[in-house]
């Protein structure tokens, strides 16, 4: 006897507790299985890219934080970064270490808040608290610099904000050694749990090939065995004379791309501590014109932000303000190949998968 | 002694209903109402505390402090929180089924009620030591998988069936491994009667020191976690992936049903295991702590290691869960059977 069955149309989001943020996903389930995923996103349309183009160079950066909020100054550096490459400045050498400072220190926090939310997802619900602990440390340097938590706005073009106040590197280095045990911590607490370990590998696989196909960038490429970092293979700010790993996974799959990120945090450690050793003397920003205005002409500066390549493609037409500016989501990039990954695996794993490509909801939709 | 006093109270109103000449039936009915209102109200005293206890471990776990601010050290936050679930609005879907809706909750905290008649909180601390006790017990707590899944369909919410369907899956397969590991001990005493288990316990030793004891204990832990629902088994409820489970659709003093069960029924889980494994109300014959006080301590005792496990571990996935079920626990609770079948044979022939 041959019963009739029907797929159920699942609505998953956009308020959802783990689709981190405001993305809808339409599952298309056979009992627990998904047959089709597809993602739904706008939900958090703010016109970013329209706006540049009513506002001047110098005023737009304040808006780039509000993109990638959890890992805001890596998006403000993709935008300075050809802009000044176009004005000529010199950026001083103090305040390129001090933005690679803040930016991995920024990314830290980032992965941490990964690290949290992650452990929710996979109904962990004591790691998001110890996650927070140390980011809050993170949030109070930051906030020391720029007077902000989250969207510093610290990066100018030509230089940074402010220089580092008195006893400030002194605390960014008790951060980062209370970092490295506390890493050790949530490895014993969570990254060698039997369970966690169990529900995470082989589910959400990319192959190499699909992650260069799909635009993968950052942790999430890295994970599926592409050996790529901006940071190494095209060096800005001061990370060309810094030593570091660039982690990368084998499988692919969830339990890579969770590993790549908390093996990121602990370089980040590492980074942190030679730039504040090597941190020379001096300015901390060149002077720029007040109307800021670019050549005629297309350009395009990119950096590895938390979440993978975060890039800002000017178009000038002369004029102070760009003629259109697009900005490289990494995200968005990174969301793309969802409707790949869904397909056959369960509603547990969908939220396993979801998080582990660590998206940013104001990322993807600007 | 304290726990004598319900039962001297029990005998007393039997004996003045005799001395007044009452008709039987009604003694007994008001004896019984009596006692319901008292197993009624300790539930719910307990459960206030079972609450207020889970969020202080889960704050001193996490890192911070827990409830804090309604009275010393927040003790009295769940009672502000009872009293605030109660004057709720009750919602109800407009597309749902309203009597299964309504009565679902119900049916769930009446199954955790009937189990606790049957608790030996002490040698005579129990309501009624029935000769078929623990299948009693889980007679009444098969119940509870009812109430879930109506639940689950009666809300006519996906999210809710979906843990619904988890929870019956979940539910049934975890009772036959739950079941067999209680099994070893029922070999051993010979009887079903949750006294004369305890009282085997006292002449010889707790369970827990026996080989196939021990092992029936870590089964039933694990299985006993994933019959109440609690991480890493929350399937059910899970609120990262299904929102809220069973209860997404449920507000007020029906949500506050399921919540309350949800508490109980881990304390019975505890209780049970209390009773079986750990010797129940009997603790090393330390005279000071006979009797109820033990009992309790180690009911709590287990309870405190079911939530460390909430606040320490992941979830595990719906497949993984049915496999370790029926691949792992099952075959080796039938293994530990047959060893303590081994083990009492050999003894006998020894003898």
């Amino acid at each position: 006897m041959s019963v009739k069955t029907e797929t159920m149309y699942l609505n998953m989001g956009p308020q959802h507790p783990s689709t981190h943020g405001v993305l809808r996903i339409g599952l298309e389930i056979d009992g627990e299985v998904v047959i089709k995923g597809t993602p739904d996103i706008g939900y958090l349309h703010r016109g970013m890219e329209k706006i540049a183009e009513s506002s001047t160079y110098i005023k737009y950066v304040v808006m780039l934080d509000r993109t990638d909020y959890p890992c805001a100054l890596t998006n403000e550096m993709a935008y300075i970064l050809p802009v000044e490459k176009l004005l000529g400045c010199e950026v001083p050498a103090r305040a390129q270490f001090i933005r690679t400072i803040t930016m991995e220190l920024n990314r830290i926090a980032s992965h941490l808040l990964f690290f949290g939310t992650f452990g929710v997802d996979m109904g962990a619900i004591t790691p998001i608290n110890y996650a927070f602990r140390e980011r809050e440390l993170i949030l109070d340097l930051l906030d020391d610099l720029s007077g902000q938590r989250l969207l510093y706005h610290y990066f100018r073009i030509g230089g940074v904000y402010r220089d580092l106040p008195q006893g400030w590197t002194e605390r960014a280095m008790k951060f980062v050694k209370w970092m490295r045990d506390r890493l050790v911590e949530y490895d014993r607490l969570l990254s060698t749990n039997a369970i966690f370990i169990d529900r995470l590998r082989g589910v959400g696989i990319v192959s190499r090939e699909d992650a260069l196909a799909w635009g993968f960038t950052g942790p999430n490429m890295r994970a599926s065995g592409v050996k790529f970092d901006l940071r190494k293979d095209e060096p800005y700010c001061a990370y060309q004379g810094l030593d570091f790993e660039v982690p990368t996974g084998k499988h692919g799959d969830c339990l890579d791309r969770y590993t790549m990120r908390m093996e990121e945090m602990y370089e980040s450690t590492r980074i942190i501590e030679q730039a504040i050793a090597k941190l020379p003397e001096g300015e901390i920003r060149t002077k720029v014109p007040m109307r800021v205005k670019l050549p005629k002409g297309e350009w395009y500066g990119r950096v590895a932000g938390a979440r993978g390549e975060h890039g800002c493609y000017i178009v000038s037409d002369g004029g102070a303000s760009p003629y259109r500016l697009k900005i490289r989501a990494p995200s968005f990039s990174n969301l793309q190949i969802l409707e790949k990954m869904l397909v056959g695996c369960k509603i547990a794993d969908v939220v396993a998968i979801i998080g582990s490509v660590d998206i940013s909801l104001g990322d993807v939709d600007r | 002694m304290l726990y004598n006093l319900f039962a001297t109270a029990y005998d007393w109103w039997c004996a003045l209903g005799e001395k007044l000449s009452l008709p039987q039936a009604l003694v007994s009915g008001i004896g019984m109402l009596a006692v319901c209102v008292v197993v009624l109200a300790f539930m719910l005293v307990l459960c206030l505390f079972l609450v207020y206890l889970e969020r202080k471990v889960a704050g001193h776990i996490q890192h911070r402090y827990g409830p804090m601010r309604v009275g010393p050290h927040g003790v009295f936050q769940t009672v502000a929180d009872a009293i605030k679930i109660l004057m709720k609005e009750d919602i109800v879907p407009r597309k749902a089924d309203y009597l299964l809706h309504l009565i679902s909750p119900g049916i769930v905290f009446l199954a955790c009620f009937m189990a606790f008649l049957i608790l030996p909180f002490g040698e005579r601390l129990q309501v009624k030591d029935l000769d078929i006790g623990i299948l009693y017990v889980f007679a009444v707590s098969s119940f509870a998988v009812i109430g879930i899944v109506l639940a689950g369909w009666s809300s006519n919410n996906k999210w809710s069936m979906l843990g619904g369907m988890r929870a019956a899956a979940q539910m049934v397969s975890y009772e036959v491994p739950l079941v067999l590991s209680l099994l070893v001990v029922v070999m051993y005493t010979g009887s079903l009667r949750l006294g004369a288990i305890v009282q085997y316990q006292q002449d010889n030793s707790w369970f827990v020191f026996t080989v196939p004891g021990l092992i029936g204990f870590v089964i039933y832990l694990i299985a006993a976690t994933a019959e109440v629902n609690r991480t890493p088994f929350d399937l059910p409820e899970s609120e990262s992936e299904l929102v809220g489970g069973y209860n997404t659709e449920y507000s007020g003093m029906k949500f506050a049903l399921f919540f309350l069960a949800e508490f109980l029924n881990m304390f019975i889980a505890a209780a049970i295991g209390a009773t079986f494994f750990l010797g129940g109300w009997d603790l090393f014959d330390l005279a000071y702590l006979h009797g109820t006080a033990a009992f309790l301590i180690k009911t709590l005792g287990i309870v405190l290691l079911l939530m460390w496990f909430r606040w320490t571990f992941p979830r595990l996935r719906v497949d993984r869960l049915m496999e370790f079920g029926w691949k792992f626990l099952l075959p080796v609770a039938f293994a530990n059977i047959l060893l303590a079948g081994f083990i009492i044979k050999w003894g006998e022939i020894v003898n």
